[in-house]
Parts: structure tokens; C-alpha cells; sequence
């Protein structure tokens, strides 16, 4: 009988060959997931560029890289130093928060629909916001600080409510969502009494804005993006064995329940920091981490993929938004919208599949 | 034995709402004492600045009677034929697209009337109910809570950046809006409860006569079929019902949410399963409910008044809480 394998039974013939078949896959993968990644740093690089260069006056590139570089152009200093290059940097840190933190949360809770915006986290810094615009009539850092506070503050409710006995990854969602239930009538509430000139600003910074930033909130956000960033890319191999289920991923050596709450924490401290910067982004969060694990396939996402898809989506909804339409629409509007032609998307695919969603 | 019981279940619910109405009649910024009011209502004293108060506070009260025993027979009909216990007109996203299609009628078509709304805020709600329980019943398992609730949140969110967008450039629609976002039965008068009779008499003469069907398919589809139950018929029916009394209130005083949750399942502990009892209790309950909380309201929020639509919400929530904990009260 004629062999490929020689001298070797037929069964250890089989295994040699399916496990040389399962090492190429891997490497398939795992190069095709790095080249992805490349082409979507690329990607959101040229938004950036974008962003700095496209506005009301075109400024060429080199006036560009000369301002960067810290010459004084009439004109050209103020409109790039102060109003477009932190309204990028914000759209690129934001965008990687929510991108991150919304791939862990989904990917820890194991559904594609439970990100952090349907969840209250970023409902509770929203009432935060609305309640320093209106009512205290603060503006700028000290509305992200409250924001910041009132974020971390649901999400320790939220731990403390999903915390006992049993499946508490489902409960977690539904105490996030009757959590948001009340949150959402507080800032209804908010919006009715208030003064009619501020609604205005209060709802804009409800749907995700990067109007009016500044460049000495970048500093902030780009450290804790950086730091918890690393963090999270660092617990992402954890991540992805907790994945298999609690129980195999006791035994393949990962100490589950720190991991879990150190992942959450993380995401959600993020994800508040962001969202107190450039208010809640509608969808990103939950579009980033579903776009990213459909383009390098799945089961080989990193964080960074889904970070980076979360920056390209805001830059990109912020320029659309800005300049595409005749009324100027903050970002968190176009996101937003972006997110219902998805909904539908996941609605076919789950179909065809027969998958389940939880 | 069980006679007994029901004329005592019957007399309870009546003394109920007699002080509910009583209440509500009786509270707000200006506190009239029971006396008085008795005086007011069987014509005793006519012209006064007392009598004046609460004539005005009379189409309130039978409103949100009305309004809170449509949501509360709401919450029942969908609980029943979603056979989920946390259905409810908030959690199935009615209440966003209702205020969609509202938002859109105010912005491009100018319409401002309550009778018109009424049918926008029906289209609207219906289809968002519609395509949450869709979304939400796909894949393995139907429509699970947690699959529910979150295709629910979901929906909501993107309906909501649609909502935006209808608005941002126009102030006067957002001003328009603001005040109809939030639930409240402050302005309604005799017009609106004529205007929105039909269409809850409508949807509770629909839940009366499908009450032994949805009572058969507690048991579960198949032994429901095998008692001769048309259960798409009746599925279909039971929800069409549901989004009328919801969204036939919705459209009058606002999205009020949680009435739909809260009612039903406190009657159920109350009282079992069997629909004949939950059903009319549910209408009583639910009356009950929105009345005290629109009391509250208006005294929590003195001299002022803080709207029916927070106080729901904000003593619905932990309720929604608790039964997301506890899967025994919910088991359906």
C-alpha cells in the first residue's frame, strides 16, 4: 500500500499532516491579522493627516509639518495648533478608548451587543455632564473631571448590583440596562427644567462632540489611553483563554476572577475618560470591536485592531460630519447612525448562521 | 371559599382606586383637604378658588387612571405573548420609536395636534416593538431576557442618534420635544381622553377576549395547539393589542415607562398566574400606580411638579432590578 508518510503507521501519518495543516493556519492567521493591523494604523495616520490638513482654508502639507514643527504662520498657527490638532488628537485617543475598552467588554460578556454604552457606564457620566453644563453652567475640564467621577461611581454600582451567586455575566447586562433606564430619565429630567439656550450645548455634548477641545485635555487622555491601552493588550492573551470558559481557562493556569474584574476595571475606567472628553460617541464602542474581529478574522482580534478601528470610525464620522452635510452634526450623530445599518447587518448574519446572541 | 375571596379581591381593588383618585384630587402645590373635596364633587360648593382646583385636577386623574391601566394591561399582553418576563413597552424600544416617528412629524410636517401624534407614536412604536422582538429572536434559544434587553438597549441607541439628527438644526422642534420626551399627564383634558377612548377600548376588549388563550399558552406552544389554540393568531393579536394601549398613551402624555413591568408581576405575586385575575387587576394596579406617582411627583417637585414619566422611572428601575435578580419571581 502506498504511504506519503513511509515507514509511519497511518493514524501518526494523519496527525503529522493535520497538525502541519494547523500550524500553517495559524501563521496564515496571525500574519494576516498583523497585516490588517498595519493597513488600519495606516489608515487612521491618513485621517489624521486629514483632519490637520482639510478645514474652511486648505492648508498644504508643508504649512502643516512647518507649524507642527513650531513656526509661526499668521493664520495657519492659530486654526492648526489650537482648533484642528487637538480635535484630532482627541478623535484618535477617544477612538482608541472606545475601541478597546468596547472589544474587551464584548468579548468578556461573550456578545456582540454588550458594550459599554448600552450598559449605563457612559449614562452615568452623561448625568454627570448635563448636570455640571446646566446647572452648575461649568464648561471644559471640570465637566470631564465630574464625568470622569460620576462614570467610575455607576460602574462600581453596577459590580456591587451583578455581584452573588450564579451566571452574573447575564446580570451584569440587565443591571447595566435597568441602570441606564434610570440614569436616562434623570438627564431627561435635566434637559426639561433648564434654561432653553443651554439645551443646546447639553444635547450636543450628549451625542459625542469634539467642538471646543482643548489641548490641555489631550494630555490626560493620552496618558490614560496609553497606560490602560497597555494594559489591556497585555491581559488580552488572559482575555482570549477566558474565552474557552471559566473552567478551562482555571485550568490552563489564568486566575479568572482577578482577571475578569482587573479587565472591566480597566475598560471602564477608559472608557469613562473618554467619554468625559469627548462625550458618550454613540456606537463606537459598540461597532469597533465586531468591524475589527470581521477584518482579521476571528479569534485572532487584539486590542489594538479594535482600538484602531474605533479611532478611523470617529475621525472619519467627525470629518463626514463636519463638512458633508449642510448643518454641521457633531460626530456621536453619525456614528450613531452608523450603528443601525450594522444592527441590521448582525441581525442577517446571526440569522443565516443560526447563531445565538448571548 | 374561592367567592369570598374574589368579592374581597373585587372590594379591595375598588377601595384602591377610590383613594388613589382621592388622592390625586386632593394633592399638589395647593393641598385641598378631603372634606372639601367631597364638598367640590357632589356640587356642594360651586365658584370657589377650591372648587376651581380641583375641577382642573378631575381630567388629570381619570386620565392617568386610563393611562396607567392601559400600560399596566400592556405590560401583561407582552409578557404573555413574549412569554419573557422584563417585556415591556420601554424595554421593547416603543417609547424611541415612537418619539421618532413624533420627532419626524413635528420637524417635517409640521403637526403639533395630539391626534395626530397619535398615529405617528402607533406606526412608530409598533415597528420598533416589532423589529427589537425580531432582532432579539433570532439564533439559538428564541428571545432569551438578556437577548431582549439588550436588542432592546441596542435599538434604542441607534433610534435615539436618529432622533439627534431630525433635531440638532432645528431649536424649535428640540424645545418641542424636550418637554414631550418626558411622560406626563399635567396637560391632558377631556379632548385627550375622548381622543384616546377608542383606541384603549380597542385594546382591551382584544385582551378580555384572548384571556383563555393566553391562558393555554402559559402552557407552552404545542400544548396550547393541542387545545386548539391558534397561537400565531393569538400571538399576533396579543401584541397588536399591547402596542395600542401602549402606544395610544405614549402619544398622549409622553413615554412612561416601567408601569408596563412593575404591574404585572407584582399582581402575579399577588395573585398567581391565572390571567382572569391578573388581567383586571392589572388595570386596577396599573391606574393605582401612575396616580401615586403622579402625586409624588407633583409633591416631590412642589411648587412645581416633577413629571409622572421620572417618578415611574425612578421607582420602576430598582423593581426592573429586582426582577432581573430574581428569576423565580419572573418565571413565566
Amino acid at each position: 500500500m502506498f504511504s506519503p508518510c513511509g515507514e509511519k503507521g497511518e493514524g501518526e501519518c494523519l496527525m503529522i499532516s493535520m497538525e502541519r495543516t494547523a500550524r500553517i493556519g495559524y501563521k496564515k492567521r496571525r500574519s494576516r491579522s498583523i497585516r490588517i493591523t498595519l493597513f488600519l494604523t495606516v489608515l487612521a495616520a491618513l485621517l489624521a493627516v486629514i483632519m490637520l490638513v482639510y478645514g474652511n482654508t486648505i492648508y498644504p502639507l508643508g504649512t502643516v509639518l512647518r507649524v507642527l514643527a513650531g513656526e509661526e504662520i499668521k493664520g495657519a498657527a492659530f486654526a492648526i495648533k489650537t482648533i484642528r490638532l487637538p480635535r484630532m488628537l482627541v478623535g484618535l485617543l477617544a477612538g482608541l478608548g472606545f475601541g478597546m475598552a468596547g472589544y474587551t467588554f464584548q468579548t468578556l460578556l461573550r456578545n456582540d451587543l454588550a458594550s459599554p454604552d448600552m450598559m449605563g457606564v457612559t449614562s452615568g457620566s452623561s448625568v454627570a455632564a448635563v448636570f455640571c453644563i446646566l446647572v452648575l453652567k461649568m464648561s471644559g475640564s471640570m465637566v470631564s473631571f465630574f464625568a470622569l467621577l460620576s462614570g467610575l461611581l455607576t460602574s462600581g454600582t453596577l459590580y456591587f448590583l451583578s455581584m452573588g451567586k450564579g451566571n452574573s455575566k447575564g446580570r451584569l447586562i440587565l443591571m447595566g440596562i435597568g441602570l441606564q433606564a434610570m440614569l436616562q430619565a434623570a438627564i431627561s429630567y435635566l434637559l426639561q427644567k433648564s434654561n432653553r439656550n443651554d439645551v443646546g450645548t447639553a444635547f450636543r455634548w450628549l451625542s459625542g462632540s469634539l467642538n471646543g477641545v482643548q489641548m490641555e485635555q489631550v494630555k490626560g487622555l493620552f496618558l490614560v489611553v496609553v497606560m490602560v491601552g497597555t494594559v489591556l493588550v497585555i491581559l488580552s492573551r488572559q482575555l482570549q483563554i477566558l474565552q474557552l470558559g471559566d473552567a478551562s481557562a482555571t485550568i490552563l493556569g489564568v486566575n479568572v476572577k482577578w482577571t475578569y474584574g482587573g479587565l472591566i476595571l480597566a475598560s471602564v475606567f477608559l472608557i469613562a475618560f473618554a467619554s468625559s472628553v469627548s462625550g458618550p460617541v454613540a456606537s463606537v464602542s459598540f461597532l469597533s470591536g465586531p468591524i475589527a474581529s470581521r477584518l482579521t478574522g476571528k479569534g485572532k482580534v487584539n486590542p489594538v485592531a479594535a482600538g484602531l478601528v474605533g479611532a478611523i470610525l470617529i475621525m472619519a464620522g467627525d470629518l463626514a460630519g463636519q463638512y458633508a452635510f449642510r448643518t454641521r452634526y457633531p460626530v456621536g450623530v453619525i456614528t450613531g447612525i452608523l450603528g443601525a445599518p450594522y444592527l441590521v447587518f448582525l441581525l442577517v448574519q446571526m440569522n443565516k448562521k443560526g447563531e445565538s446572541i448571548s | 371559599m374561592n367567592k369570598k375571596i374574589n368579592v374581597i379581591r373585587i372590594f379591595a381593588g375598588g377601595i384602591a382606586v377610590l383613594v388613589c383618585v382621592l388622592l390625586s384630587l386632593s394633592f399638589g402645590s395647593r393641598i385641598v383637604p378631603f372634606d372639601q373635596v367631597f364638598d367640590v364633587l357632589i356640587g356642594r360648593d360651586q365658584g370657589s378658588f377650591v372648587s376651581e382646583v380641583v375641577n382642573a385636577r378631575i381630567p388629570r386623574t381619570v386620565f392617568g387612571m386610563l393611562a396607567g391601566g392601559a400600560l399596566g394591561l400592556s405590560g401583561v399582553l407582552m409578557q404573555s405573548v413574549t412569554r419573557n418576563p422584563i417585556a415591556d413597552p420601554s424595554i421593547l424600544g416603543v417609547n424611541t420609536g415612537a418619539a421618532l416617528f413624533v420627532v419626524c412629524g413635528i420637524a417635517f410636517f409640521n403637526i403639533n395636534l395630539p391626534q395626530q401624534y397619535i398615529w405617528l407614536a402607533l406606526i412608530g412604536g409598533g415597528a420598533a416593538s416589532v423589529f427589537v422582538y425580531a432582532l432579539a429572536s433570532f439564533g439559538n434559544g428564541g428571545a432569551t431576557t438578556i437577548k431582549l434587553a439588550l436588542s432592546g438597549a441596542a435599538v434604542s441607541i441607534v433610534l435615539s442618534s436618529l432622533v439627534s439628527t431630525v433635531m440638532l438644526p432645528k431649536s424649535r422642534v428640540m424645545d418641542e420635544y424636550r418637554f414631550w420626551k418626558i411622560g406626563s399627564i399635567g396637560g391632558t383634558g377631556w379632548t385627550d381622553i375622548l381622543a384616546s377612548a377608542p383606541y384603549l377600548g380597542i385594546g382591551f376588549l382584544i385582551a378580555l377576549v384572548l384571556i383563555p388563550s393566553l391562558n393555554c399558552m402559559a402552557l407552552g406552544d404545542e400544548m396550547a395547539a393541542n387545545l386548539g389554540v391558534n397561537t400565531k393568531l393569538v400571538r399576533g393579536l396579543g401584541a397588536f393589542a399591547g402596542v395600542l394601549l401602549c402606544g395610544a398613551t405614549t402619544a398622549f402624555s409622553g413615554p412612561i415607562g416601567f408601569i408596563g413591568l412593575v404591574v404585572p408581576h407584582f399582581m402575579r405575586l399577588l395573585f398567581g398566574p391565572d390571567l382572569k385575575k391578573i388581567v383586571p387587576m392589572s388595570l386596577i394596579g396599573g391606574g393605582c400606580l401612575l396616580l401615586l406617582s403622579d402625586v409624588i411627583g407633583r409633591l416631590a417637585g412642589s411648587p412645581g411638579e416633577l413629571e409622572v414619566g421620572i417618578v415611574t422611572a425612578f421607582l420602576g428601575a430598582p423593581c426592573f432590578l429586582l426582577v432581573a435578580r430574581k428569576a423565580k419571581v419572573s418565571a413565566l
